[in-house]
Parts: structure tokens; C-alpha cells; sequence
């Protein structure tokens, strides 16, 4: 469970993010839907912790970023913006590196790896130094890297970016058995079929605001039977928000 | 507070940059075998030089050789080679501008009129005292050509009936205290600027990595999600740069030890004191530098923008702790107490110390290991504040 509460986040003279509360619930895949520059990457940056709130503050399963970033932390998994990995360790190695961060034994640790390694169908290159990685391997060792850990909340930056269709399929495949294990899932992205796809529960950023929030039916309800319409409409009164940091 | 993420990351770095080429190039192969290999190549070539120059003749074109035939029989006795040309004065000067003559002696056509009559006889001699190497062969023959007039001069008394002794009032008699050891000041000045580089060099890629590299990569964000301090973070990544930089200094002072042993030092004048053991104190003086070391460059490294930043920022401030060491070859500084309160420096005189088989005094030792472990920790803690800053994420 994430629950943000009136978020902001400047940097210079640019307000990021100003005010964004929402709350994205264990079992359901929650998506943060926005143009680029919106404040989607910045909202996730301080859900995750890399980022202190200039104000508000966001909960973990109650635990505050800004109290207790650390014990925030243990529950969630990552993958960033550009899913980097360790070149000169092999798949297996980078999974595990993280496993030894978040304090698993030796043994928990591989045993974890080798169950994530077949579930995301990795063993063909689990062995390999990351060095020649395609883009989709490349996200697969980030996701199994976020997930070590079994954290009830899973946070993902623009997962799909650079993704060709396969990847992306399993990816869904991925996230929905996430969903259906209980774990809350929040992932933004700009694109809409995704959001459409995916989704149980939406929130439209635009100018580093949250402008609507709630199911798919909910969204559409408010400009047209198809989301990009929707989106369209929201966006209108929000482009005479200055832009923000992409 | 548990320290398992500081082991988890300085594990996971020792191990990545074990199978980084360029890593190891810097750790294991540049600083360890190019620097020795330097100054033993640069020590060998100045053995070869010393031996051939003082066996072999000095080359001198004379102009006019026929005036002046007893001066010219004494100097190639004495090992001058005699080559007789014709050249006028703009000639001379020419042929030794351009190289084609080192050395011209010129007999001016009165030479032997006015040494008969007891006048000052001048003889012309061209070189260019630019050429270092000519330069000895120049002074020899000046020499020589001193010692012939002062022995005629002493013919000149002893006629006149004067004791040729009462008119040489002064005698310099030069005494030279330099040990064999002491007189390897440059070759070792050279030796201990290039272990501690080297030593730095090992640790180069780890310190650009710690943060300009992760960011570029994009790992960055995700290893500070994980419930691992940030500054343990960093901690865990200067350790494995000290352990890095140990690797090498271990490596190029190993290689120096054995380097020297083949070169032959003795011919040279020069013994130097590096066996084993003197080998195993020099890496236990530079040794404490490697917290310092590691820590200086994850900091610079931290206010790259990128890699490439990273590495020419490197570049230039690696040399920047070496410094020192340039004013104490220029100044001939000594070993003081204050001095070693001087990270680097210190090193470098407590290094001098030991190759030069000299006395060493424990205090200095003492002093000097436990600053540089003092402004290691500060700039690893340094490091630490730094990488809990956002603008790390660039």
C-alpha cells in the first residue's frame, strides 16, 4: 500500500511536483499516467525514497519516507528510469548482489534468484556478464533484481521504454501475477494502451498535479469512451502550467 | 548499526572490477611494470653513457694543427682524437651550430711567436654548451689544455730559478662525502613519485565508478533504494579502491626491487637499499595513504556530471598530492618532524630514508602513519555527507 499526501519537490526555481496525493492499493496495478515533464518521474523518485520531499510526505505500508526512508525501503523494489545493471557481473550475481543489500542470507538469496531466474524464463543467459545484453534481458535482470527481496510494493519508471513487443508482453504477464499475489504495483508511463491494458486504478498527472484519479470507467466518464480522449480532455485546463523536469 | 551493506558492496566491487580490463590495466599493468621498467631503462641508459663517455677520445677538429704541434701531441696522449681541418672563424662557428663538429680548437698563426717570447698565447675553442653531452668532452679538453700551460709555466720558474711550488699558493683538495647511497637522489626521487601514482592509479576506475559511473548507468537510483545507508554505500566502494591501491603499490614496489636488481645499480656509483625487506617497509609506509587515496578520488569523482568528466577531472587532480614531492626534490627537503604531517610527502622522505639505508626515527614513522590514517577517515567521512546529497543523482 502507497499513499502519497501532498507531495512537492522543487528543483531551482522549477516546482516538479506540487501537492500530489493519491494512494495505490495492495492487489491492484496502479498506473501514473502523464506527459513527459509531468512530474511522474519526480512523484516515484520520493516514493522510492532517492528523493526527500521539499513537503508532504508519502507512507509504505504506514511506514513514512521521510521518517524512517531505510524502513521504507525493505518493502519496496525498484526499476528506474533506464533499468541499469552491472556490467561485469553476470544476471545471477547482479540479482544477488541486491539480495545481499537487503539482507538475505546466502542461501535465501540464491534460492530467491534461482526461482526468479525460471519465473522471468532468464536461465538461457543467467550466467552471463551483463556486458552484452539485449535492452529486454537488460529489464529482466532489473526486474528480478527489484523483486529479490519479495517486497509487497513494486514501483516501475517507464518500464516499457525501449521494450520490443515480446518483452513487453511478458512484462504484463509479469505484473498482472504480481497483482493477482497481492502486491501493490504502481508504474507510470505516457503511454496509454499500456495504462489501458494494465490498469485497475488510474492517476492523470499533468504540471505536477494529480487532475484525476480512479478506475479506468471513472477516467473515461470524464471526456470520452477512450482514454486517450479522456486524457486529451484533462490535459487541456493543464497546459497553462509551466513545464516541469522531465 | 550493521555494517553487512558496506561488506556487500566493497564484495561486489573488488569482484566486478576483477574482471574490468581496464580496471586491472590501471591496477596491474601500467603503474606496476611501466614504472619500473621506466626508471630502470632510464638508469641503464645513463650506466652505458657514463661508461662509454669516460672510455672513449674526445673528437677535436684543429684548425691550423702544424703551429702548435707539442700542445697537440700532449693532448692526444692523453686521450684526445686529432682531426685536422681547414675552416675560417664564420666556418668554425657554422660546423658547430650545425653539429657537424663538436669541438674546434683554432691555433692562431702568432701561437708559437708569442709563446716563445713569454707573451700569453691564446688558443680558440669552439662548442656550444647547450649539447649536455658535449659539454664534458669540453671541459676535458679546456682542462688539458690548462694543465700543458701550467707545466710550461713550471719550466719558466724553475729557469728563472724559482721553486715552482711558492707560486702556487692554494691547493683545493675536494673531498666527496656523498655514500654511493646518497648519490641515487634523482633515480630515487623518481622511483617514489612514480609508486605513489602508481599506487593512486590503481584505485582510478573504482573512485570514477563509485558515482559518475553508476549514474551513467543507470544503477544508481535502485542500489540507493536498498535499505543500506547511503554513506555505507560509498564506504563499502573506498575500501575496495584502498584494497585496489594496495594491490598495486604491492605490485610496483615489488617490481622496482626486482627491476633494480638487474640493472646493476653498483656500476653507477649507486647502491640502493631495495631488497625485500627494505621492499615490505616501503609498502608499509605508503600503505596508510590508501584510505586517503581512495577517499580524494570518490570525492572529486562525486562532482563529475559524467564518466568521461570523471576521468579528466582525475586526471589533472592525481596529481595534484604528488606535488609536494617536486618542491622536496627541487628544495632538497629533509626529513623533519613537521614535514611529516604531510600526507605524501611524508611518504616520500620516509621512502628516501629507507632506500638510502639510512637510520629511521620511530616517531616520524609514527607521526606520519597515524595523520595520513586521521585525514583518510575525515575524507572518507567527507565522502560519506557527499553521497547523501541529491544532487549525486545528477
Amino acid at each position: 500500500m502507497l499513499e502519497a499526501r501532498g507531495l512537492c519537490k522543487s528543483f531551482g526555481k522549477v516546482a516538479a511536483v506540487r501537492g500530489v496525493s493519491f494512494a495505490a492499493r495492495d492487489g491492484q496495478i496502479t498506473g501514473l499516467l502523464g506527459a513527459n515533464g509531468a512530474g511522474k518521474s519526480t512523484t516515484l523518485r520520493m516514493l522510492y525514497t532517492v528523493l526527500k520531499p521539499d513537503d508532504g510526505d508519502a507512507l509504505i505500508d504506514g511506514r513514512s519516507v521521510v521518517a524512517d526512508p531505510l524502513a521504507a525501503r525493505r518493502s519496496i523494489g525498484v526499476l528506474s528510469h533506464g533499468a541499469g545493471v552491472y556490467n561485469h557481473l553476470t544476471a545471477r550475481e547482479n540479482i544477488t548482489y541486491f539480495g545481499e543489500l537487503h539482507g538475505m542470507s546466502r542461501a535465501d538469496r540464491e534460492a530467491r534468484a534461482a526461482e526468479l531466474l525460471e519465473l522471468l524464463e532468464m536461465q538461457p543467459f543467467a550466467d552471463r556478464l551483463a556486458k552484452g545484453f539485449s535492452q529486454g534481458q537488460k529489464l529482466k535482470t532489473a526486474l528480478a533484481r527489484a523483486l529479490v527481496h519479495r517486497p509487497k510494493n513494486v514501483l516501475l519508471d517507464e518500464p516499457t521504454n525501449g521494450l520490443d513487443v515480446m518483452a513487453v508482453r511478458g512484462l504484463r504477464k509479469l505484473l498482472t501475477q504480481l497483482r493477482d499475489a497481492g502486491h501493490c504495483v504502481l508504474f507510470s508511463s505516457h503511454v496509454m494502451q499500456e495504462v489501458e491494458q494494465l490498469c485497475d486504478e488510474v492517476v492523470v498527472i499533468a504540471g505536477g498535479q494529480v487532475v484525476a484519479a480512479g478506475t479506468l470507467a471513472d477516467i473515461r466518464a470524464r471526456g470520452g469512451d477512450r482514454l486517450e480522449d479522456a486524457f486529451v480532455a484533462l490535459m487541456e485546463p493543464a497546459d497553462a502550467q509551466p513545464g516541469a523536469k522531465t | 548499526m550493521s555494517l553487512r551493506g558496506i561488506w556487500a558492496v566493497f564484495r561486489k566491487e573488488f569482484r566486478e572490477n576483477l574482471r574490468d580490463r581496464r580496471t586491472l590495466l590501471s591496477a596491474l599493468v601500467f603503474g606496476p611494470i611501466l614504472g619500473p621498467l621506466l626508471v630502470a631503462g632510464v638508469v641503464q641508459f645513463s650506466i652505458s653513457h657514463a661508461e662509454e663517455q669516460s672510455d672513449e677520445d674526445i673528437p677535436v677538429a684543429v684548425m691550423h694543427a702544424e703551429r702548435a704541434p707539442n700542445l697537440l701531441a700532449y693532448l692526444s696522449a692523453r686521450g684526445v682524437d686529432i682531426n685536422n681541418v681547414t675552416f675560417d672563424e664564420a666556418g668554425a662557428r657554422q660546423a658547430v651550430a650545425t653539429q657537424a663538429q663538436k669541438i674546434i680548437l683554432d691555433i692562431p698563426e702568432d701561437f708559437g711567436a708569442r709563446l716563445q717570447e713569454g707573451q700569453p698565447a691564446p688558443v680558440v675553442l669552439y662548442s656550444d654548451s647547450s649539447r649536455a653531452f658535449d659539454r664534458r668532452g669540453v671541459g676535458r679538453v679546456q682542462l688539458l689544455i690548462s694543465q700543458y700551460g701550467l707545466e710550461i709555466a713550471q719550466l719558466r720558474y724553475l729557469a728563472r730559478g724559482i721553486d715552482p711550488i711558492s707560486v702556487l699558493p692554494i691547493s683545493v683538495q675536494q673531498i666527496d662525502v656523498s655514500t654511493p647511497s646518497s648519490r641515487s637522489v634523482l633515480v630515487l626521487n623518481m622511483m617514489t613519485y612514480l609508486v605513489l601514482l602508481s599506487m593512486l592509479f590503481g584505485g582510478l576506475y573504482l573512485a570514477i565508478d563509485a558515482t559518475a559511473g553508476e549514474r551513467e548507468r543507470g544503477s544508481l537510483e535502485v542500489l540507493l533504494t536498498s535499505p543500506v545507508p547511503r554513506e555505507h554505500l560509498i564506504y563499502g566502494k573506498i575500501f575496495a579502491a584502498a584494497v585496489y591501491m594496495l594491490i598495486s603499490l604491492t605490485l610496483t614496489v615489488a617490481m622496482f626491487s626486482v627491476a633494480m636488481s638487474f640493472v646493476g645499480l653498483e656500476k653507477l656509483g649507486v647502491t640502493a637499499n631495495l631488497g625485500p625487506r627494505a621492499a615490505s617497509k616501503l609498502i608499509a609506509c605508503c600503505a596508510p595513504l590508501i584510505l586517503f587515496g581512495a577517499s580524494y578520488l570518490s570525492i572529486v569523482s562525486g562532482f563529475a556530471k559524467s564518466y568521461r568528466e570523471a576521468q579528466t577531472y582525475l586526471g589533472l587532480v592525481i596529481t595534484i598530492p604528488t606535488m609536494p614531492l617536486m618542491f622536496a626534490g627541487l628544495l632538497g627537503l629533509q626529513a623533519k618532524l613537521g614535514l611529516m604531517f604531510v600526507p605524501f610527502l611524508s611518504q616520500h622522505l620516509l621512502m628516501t630514508t629507507v632506500v638510502r639505508a639510512e637510520p629511521i626515527e620511530p616517531k616520524f614513522v609514527a607521526v606520519s602513519v597515524a595523520s595520513t590514517i586521521v585525514y583518510g577517515v575525515l575524507l572518507m567521512f567527507l565522502a560519506g555527507r557527499l553521497y547523501r546529497r541529491e544532487a549525486l543523482l545528477g
